[in-house]
């Protein structure tokens, strides 16, 4: 792979960890959608690379995937959801944005150390996908420890997937099975957790997990 | 065609799951989930005496899985047995209707496709879907009351699977890439038996990283302190037969993923030693859930925790290690799916009979109720470990052979199991003696299953078959 290729898909996969970062402080449900929808392009235009430098066709359906579904249907059905359930407010978070960062600076820090010091001996383009791959996964976990609303937490679990993905497409040769069974699975995952956005809120009257948190078997 | 019974086992559920999805009858629904049930543990019986097909790229048979297989495929039969009964009641009581009765059916049975999967699946990829799928199906079973209590588990469940379903699959991801440059690119770096083969040559520190999202991941599945939080609700809100089957039956498949990976660093002289890291996730287990059994004010979640503990000790066992440790573990690990399902048979009977979980409620079950009281009084002797019991063997087991490799674990050990066998007699003598309170109605369901449990565990710790032993020590060689 000679200098340009790798500094782009270098510089795709930079672009997700940013994107990251930038999900982890938006206040806003509706900016949150659009947030992720970017994560997803961001996806989508680097797995598209990966399928080229590494001329493996087969990517490009995942990139589809990630374009079509991601970027595309969850954000706009989820914006709906929003829609109908009114909880277009601004969003509680727990800890500030100040803190949150720093904790997600850490991480991604933390991540580089770990990744490229075992990864040493391996391919220089999958040891830093790799790399980045699990600072995105990391500030998906942190984004679903720090949101109190369940849109959000789903949100934050589709960018830790979106990680994995990429990890999936670093890793030179990997089977498509895979890669379908991730994109698979989002779908699932989406569709149990429409039904159950629609079951809290005809229950609750809210998606705020907070409140669902009063109703612990343990307290009654 | 020649008879494939792997074939069979993912077979049966599928095509049984498709047929409950769409009848409507739910009296010939259950008796035909039973039917399924019974069907699939005559195929995976089978595999013990017809000649074993080579492993594919896909699916494998060794010594490991077919007693998991055999474990699986019967629990999952008792439990449907269990099932068509108490559903009858469900029904009567309103508490669901006829189509969450069809939904539960068919979800029970790709429930049951999804675990056979990953226990026969040959290639990492494909186990880890299995487990996702295994998740998805028992998130919808858990929910399926729709009270709050059962959304909240069911939603708390569904975050942490997936978060620890996550980690998994990035470790199986380092996996391939360890095994990338070693056995080359495709498919072939993801098949199990062919890891193993090629382990000793992969790059450690790759493999140990793994290894640590693995245990992460499929540990959170197993139920593992710190990442059990999802466990008790989701037994305490959901279905009684599906709290049966996921302490049962789940939590021993997402272990078995574990055990596969750790034979694979065993195999690798580089990489780190997977047990202290076993050793100390059972032990905090076992202390956590120990202490925490004394707070508990419902009958299902004490036993959810119960269930915690005996995970630990299991988790602790096979990261001991040696022919000893693990056969104890094993020998645990079956005694505990039996015994904890034939608990939850009797509580699921008791929490009918009474209409409610609490403890605090239920009182004097030996006087109202004594066939099923005097069973509960055996399983819970059963499960805290008292000999005669099979668990006492298997404790023992694991107590000895840890007394003689390291005893100062060995004590902490002896500690938890005391303070876990406290709380459960406490509890017990609360429900099960004492002036009855509530209601004294007969039931109605079967208690079959519940006895068969209980009767096989009582059997056990008499009188093992030479035939099993044998087979054990065998599996324990391969777990290293």
């Amino acid at each position: 792979m000679d200098g340009l290729d790798f500094d782009i898909a270098h510089l795709l996969a930079g672009g997700l960890v940013l994107m990251s970062f930038l999900l982890l402080y938006q206040d806003r449900m509706y900016a949150l959608l659009n947030m992720f929808a970017l994560h997803a392009v961001v996806l989508a235009l680097s797995v598209a690379w990966q399928a080229y430098v590494q001329d493996a066709p087969h990517l490009y359906v995942t990139a589809a995937i990630a374009l079509v579904f991601k970027a595309i249907i969850i954000p706009s059905a989820l914006h709906r959801i929003v829609e109908r359930l009114g909880i277009h407010r601004v969003i509680e978070t727990v800890g500030g944005v100040g803190p949150t960062m720093l904790a997600g600076m850490a991480l991604v820090a933390l991540s580089m150390v770990v990744m490229l010091k075992v990864t040493a001996g391996a391919d220089p383009l999958a040891r830093e996908d790799l790399a980045f791959a699990l600072s995105v996964v990391l500030l998906g976990l942190l984004m679903m420890a720090t949101r109190r609303n369940a849109v959000s937490q789903v949100i934050g679990f589709m960018s830790l997937e979106n990680g994995l993905v990429l990890a999936a497409t670093g890793a030179k040769g990997m089977p498509l099975v895979v890669e379908i069974s991730v994109a698979f699975s989002i779908l699932i995952a989406f569709i149990v957790i429409g039904i159950f956005l629609f079951r809290i809120r005809e229950r609750f009257d809210t998606v705020d997990v907070q409140v669902i948190d009063r109703f612990r078997g343990e307290r009654r | 065609m020649s008879y494939d019974p792997e074939v069979l086992i993912l077979l049966i559920p599928l095509v049984a799951a498709a047929l409950l999805a769409v009848l409507p009858a739910y009296r010939a629904s259950a008796r035909l989930n039973v039917a399924a049930t019974f069907a699939t543990m005559a195929a995976g019986l089978s595999l013990f005496v017809v000649e074993r097909p080579a492993p594919g790229a896909y699916l494998l048979v060794d010594d490991l899985n077919i007693v998991f297989i055999a474990l699986t495929t019967f629990v999952a039969f008792t439990t449907s047995i269990f099932s068509a009964t108490y559903i009858a009641h469900e029904l009567e009581i309103d508490r669901l209707t006829p189509t969450y009765l069809r939904f539960y059916h068919a979800m029970y049975q790709l429930l049951m496709f999804a675990m056979n999967l990953a226990l026969l699946a040959n290639n990492i990829g494909l186990m880890w879907v299995a487990i996702e799928l295994a998740t998805l199906t028992t998130v919808l079973m858990v929910g399926i009351y729709r009270t709050h209590e059962a959304l909240e588990a069911a939603w708390k469940y569904f975050i942490l699977g997936s978060v620890g379903i996550a980690l998994a699959l990035f470790g199986t991801i380092l996996v391939y890439m360890a095994s990338g440059p070693v056995v080359g690119e495709g498919l072939d770096a993801m098949v199990w038996t062919r890891l193993v083969e090629h382990a000793a040559a992969f790059d450690p520190a790759l493999l140990n990283l793994a290894f640590i999202f693995l245990l992460l991941g499929y540990g959170t599945k197993v139920g593992l302190a710190p990442l059990h939080a999802w466990l008790p609700d989701a037994h305490a809100e959901g279905p009684t037969p599906i709290s049966a089957v996921l302490s049962g039956l789940l939590l021993n498949v997402a272990l078995y993923a574990v055990l596969r990976f750790k034979i694979l660093l065993a195999a690798n002289p580089d990489a780190l030693a997977p047990g202290p890291l076993m050793v100390t996730m059972g032990l905090a287990s076992l202390l956590f859930a120990g202490f925490m059994l004394y707070r508990r004010r419902d009958i299902k979640r004490l036993f959810a925790y119960s269930s915690i503990e005996h995970m630990g000790i299991i988790t602790f066992a096979f990261g001991i290690g040696g022919p000893l440790a693990n056969f104890g573990g094993l020998l645990h690990m079956v005694m505990h799916s039996l015994a904890k399902s034939g608990i939850f048979f009797a509580v699921g009977h008791i929490a009918q009979a009474k209409g409610t979980q609490k403890i605090a409620d239920i009182r004097g079950l030996t006087v109202s109720h004594p066939a099923l009281g005097w069973a509960l009084v055996l399983g819970v002797v059963a499960i805290a470990g008292l000999p005669p019991l099979g668990i006492f063997m298997s404790e023992f087991l694991v107590v000895t052979s840890t007394f003689a490799r390291e005893p100062l674990l060995a004590i902490v050990l002896v500690v938890g199991l005391l303070v876990a066998f406290g709380a459960l007699f406490l509890r017990l003598n609360e429900v099960a003696f004492g002036e009855p309170v509530g209601s004294t109605a007969p039931v109605k369901a079967s208690y079959v299953p519940m006895y068969v449990h209980f009767a096989v565990v009582t059997a056990a710790g008499l009188y093992l078959p030479p035939t099993l032993v044998v087979w054990f020590q065998h599996v324990a060689s391969l777990l290293g």
